[in-house]
């Protein structure tokens, strides 16, 4: 109940600032240029999205902590946080309410890019269950990010230090299955260790559910990373509200 | 029914080698209003972030009607209304928008809301700027917004952190008369370091500096530990000989200390009494006797702000 009134204000909040509008831009025309140009949408000669969802956990590494940098930052700093925690609302209950809005929103930034999906249907005949795996594979990884940026702003008072941490933190766990991270690991780790750093990769997750096939333990993975960062963020903001 | 009570126990908080409060206690009941006085830094912040569970302390309770701070959280908080210190809000939403949130969160009902929402906000008036985003207004309206929305679902509790802290004197007047409205039927608690405050609006005060309760009492009670308590102001006309009249007025029983205030064009002297005695008819009846011609006779009360003084500053030396 709680959440969901924190919710509903968080979201507005994004609509009565320029943030909404600036995000939604930037989001829509970064992901035209990487689609169009870089990605060689019409050169490929195919009708899929391949190019357009490629992109995303890129794009998703600086957008994301940028949304998720103001959560708890924004607050220690104004002092609103000593109003919202004084009020009759649970740590985990705000932690939530505050996730879901940006949650929301950046599915409302990823719903916004639907003309992709009316062109390739115009041009060619793709497979929508394919493109719609993609999307869902897109919001979970959002989500993931979303998670990961929300426990680094809920660290600090700094928008900035939030925003550049975050980054590193995210890129972590795409790199997380490269073989430039893998390696650095593999000589010196046991095997299965290394296997473990792998399967935290959000790339391969996304991946595989980019690929249509919605698989349990892909869902399992992203609730589970969502979770882990959320109930950290609970604590660290249990722990450190006052300072 | 029982009196809402704020217990307050052997309350402690430390933040690394600092003890910011240092084992206070106290009890608050309905219709009272309490002052929290202290110099800056004396922990005053500190004790009401910890009754309103923003911050967890060290050691010690801290029970709003029975309900313990750290055990039940929610029933504490649902019984409080605070205003932090410096009133913070969110800044892009309006004042409407802001109190219809707090409206929600706290749990009333549609109607309800509606009605409180009406109340408080003619009983602030922040009629005016209702559709303004909060960031826009004035000192004194964001601190009408953070008192509106303390008050906005009728706590039992009220606590208020320098709630009268950068207002014009019209604003601190209006605000001062709103807390003696709603003290009847509450517990409020408020923060000032403006001595005139707590004659205007408390009935009793608590001193503290560097975390410790230095002295609790009424005004008045306060005020009587002042050395000029009960002191006697006189004025004369001019004569030729003051130090004969100083040498007279030290004389009359009961007089402690003469203090010169001005020997000029008239002649005036304060007259501190022997702890706590009255000598104002003795005073009186001496200058009679010598015919002397009084422009002016008065007992003084005591100051606050000399009590405050010399509390804070003997503890200060101390630690």
């Amino acid at each position: 109940m709680n959440t969901w009134v924190l919710f509903k204000r968080e979201l507005s909040s994004y609509f009565a600032t320029p943030i909404a509008y600036v995000f939604i831009i930037i989001f829509l025309f970064l992901s035209g240029i990487f689609t169009f140009y870089i990605g060689n949408f019409f050169g490929r000669g195919q009708a899929d999205l391949v190019p357009f969802f490629n992109f995303h956990p890129w794009l998703y590494l600086f957008l994301i902590p940028a949304l998720a940098m103001r959560l708890w930052a924004e607050e220690r700093k104004s002092g609103s946080i000593e109003l919202l925690l004084t009020l009759p609302i649970t740590a985990t209950e705000a932690v939530l309410g505050k996730f879901f809005a940006a949650w929301a929103f950046t599915a409302i930034s990823l719903v916004l890019t639907f003309p992709m999906w009316i062109s390739v249907n115009y041009l060619g005949n793709p497979d929508n269950l394919v493109i719609f795996a993609s999307y869902i594979g897109s919001l979970l990884m959002a989500g993931g990010f979303l998670a990961i940026g929300s426990c680094m702003s809920a660290l600090t008072k700094n928008q900035v230090i939030a925003f550049v941490v975050s980054v590193v933190a995210c890129l972590g766990f795409i790199l997380a299955g490269f073989p430039l991270v893998l390696d650095f690991f593999s000589g010196w780790l046991p095997h299965i260790i290394v296997q473990t750093i792998s399967s935290f990769s959000f790339l391969t997750h996304f991946q595989a559910i980019s690929k249509g096939v919605i698989d349990i333990r892909d869902l399992i993975y992203f609730a589970s990373v969502i979770t882990f960062w959320l109930f950290a963020t609970v604590i660290f903001i249990e722990m450190k509200k006052a300072d | 029914m029982m009196d809402t009570i704020v217990k307050i126990q052997r309350l402690r908080k430390e933040f690394g080698l600092l003890t910011a409060v240092d084992d206070i206690s106290f009890e608050v009941k309905k219709g009272e209003v309490l002052g929290f006085l202290g110099p800056n830094g004396a922990g005053k912040s500190t004790t009401m972030k910890m009754i309103t569970g923003f911050l967890t302390p060290t050691s010690g309770t801290v029970s709003v009607d029975g309900f313990d701070i750290t055990q039940q959280p929610l029933e504490v908080k649902r019984r409080i209304g605070y205003l932090p210190e410096g009133a913070p809000a969110y800044p892009d939403m309006t004042p409407l928008s802001f109190l219809n949130f707090i409206g929600d969160i706290r749990g009333l009902s549609a109607s309800q809301k509606q009605q409180r929402i009406d109340d408080v906000v003619s009983r602030v008036n922040l009629e005016n700027v209702l559709y303004q985003p909060i960031e826009t207004l004035s000192k004194g309206f964001k601190r009408r917004v953070g008192l509106a929305q303390a008050i906005l679902h009728d706590p039992e509790v009220l606590i208020l952190d320098e709630p009268t802290d950068g207002l014009d004197p019209n604003q601190k007047h209006e605000v001062r008369s709103l807390i003696t409205q709603m003290a009847e039927e509450k517990v409020i608690i408020l923060s000032t370091h403006i001595l005139e405050e707590v004659h205007a609006v408390c009935s009793r005060a608590i001193i503290i500096a560097n975390g410790k309760v230095l002295a609790d009492g009424t005004p008045n009670e306060l005020e009587s530990e002042s050395v000029n308590h009960n002191a006697v102001t006189i004025t004369l006309k001019k004569m030729d000989n003051p130090s004969a009249v100083r040498e007279i007025l030290v004389s009359i029983p009961n007089v402690h200390k003469l203090e010169t205030l001005n020997e000029s064009e008239v002649l005036s002297y304060r007259l501190q009494p022997k702890s706590n005695l009255t000598i104002v008819a003795e005073v009186s009846q001496m200058a009679y006797e010598k015919q002397w011609e009084i422009l002016g006779l008065s007992v003084e009360t005591g100051q606050l702000d000399e009590v405050f003084r010399t509390i804070t500053t003997t503890s200060n030396r101390i630690n």
